[in-house]
């Protein structure tokens, strides 16, 4: 696409007092142990939620009825350093087979001494998203899973002290 | 982050993702004034997560239907609480290693 990005990209950045592939185990490895519940894509509660560790490999999650429901693909798996999967999400909060309406989430770690490891995540060409013009109807109509999705995090919020 | 950092403005983007409303209705939900509610509704304007329109005599207030800036702010709360969960995650399992060895 020759879409000059609008959106920018989110970027986070946490260091922890753990060696470089320590971080990248629990993050990719045990993703399911750590990934807050509240955010999820299917409609059922999540009972796992997993990155398959190869490049092609699913990001999805697995409800408590069982259906899985898929987030995007594994584009990088490079142990202990780097990590990019896709976030291909539609507006009716499904995923999106086409790859050039992909988000992508690069995940990078690096040692800042033997038992320090900084981790940096960039989500980036979110516009990728917003081409598809059902993310706009999803949210203008306010009749989406958007607004599911939304009001489920508002309860997980409530129930989480300030 | 700055968003929707603020827990009013971030209940009223969730009052608002649920319902377009006036500023006098937010304001019935909320524990603030309908002041304090109108210059939480210029920030999320400014920032472009909310649009407002005129109905009648009143102005109601909904998400932005350009959604990419609203689903950029949610998703930018989504990766800052997933990191914190992480980060505890990570310390924990690390210091477990640690018993271990």
């Amino acid at each position: 696409m020759s879409t000059v990005p609008s959106v920018p990209a989110i970027h986070g950045k946490t260091t922890i007092d753990v060696p470089v592939h320590r971080a990248f185990d629990v993050f990719a490895h045990s993703f399911d142990a750590w990934w807050p519940r509240e955010f999820h894509i299917g409609h059922p509660d999540i009972a796992e939620a997993v990155i398959e560790p190869r490049v092609g490999g699913r990001w999805y999650e697995r409800g408590v009825d069982g259906t899985e429901c898929d987030w995007g693909r594994v584009l990088v798996w490079e142990p202990p350093h780097r990590l990019v999967v896709t976030w291909q999400i539609n507006g009716q909060w499904q995923f999106d087979p086409d790859p050039a309406r992909a988000s992508e989430v690069e995940v990078l770690f690096s040692a800042d001494g033997p038992d320090r490891t900084m981790v940096e995540v960039t989500h980036q060409y979110i516009d990728r998203l917003g081409s598809s013009q059902v993310v706009y109807d999803a949210i203008k109509e306010g009749t989406g899973s958007w607004n599911g999705l939304l009001a489920r995090f508002a309860e997980a919020s409530r129930r989480q002290p300030e | 982050m700055g968003l929707l950092g603020d827990p009013t403005r971030r209940a009223i983007f969730e009052l608002l993702a649920r319902n377009p409303s006036s500023v006098g209705e937010l304001a019935e939900r909320l524990p603030v004034s309908r002041p304090a509610v109108s210059q939480h509704l210029r920030v999320l304007k400014d920032g472009g997560l909310v649009v407002s329109r005129a109905e009648g005599t009143r102005r109601v207030y909904q998400l932005n239907p350009v959604g990419v800036d609203a689903l950029r702010g949610y998703l930018d709360r989504i990766w800052c609480e997933a990191l914190a969960a992480f980060h505890k995650a990570a310390e924990a399992a690390g210091s477990d290693h640690i018993q271990e060895q």
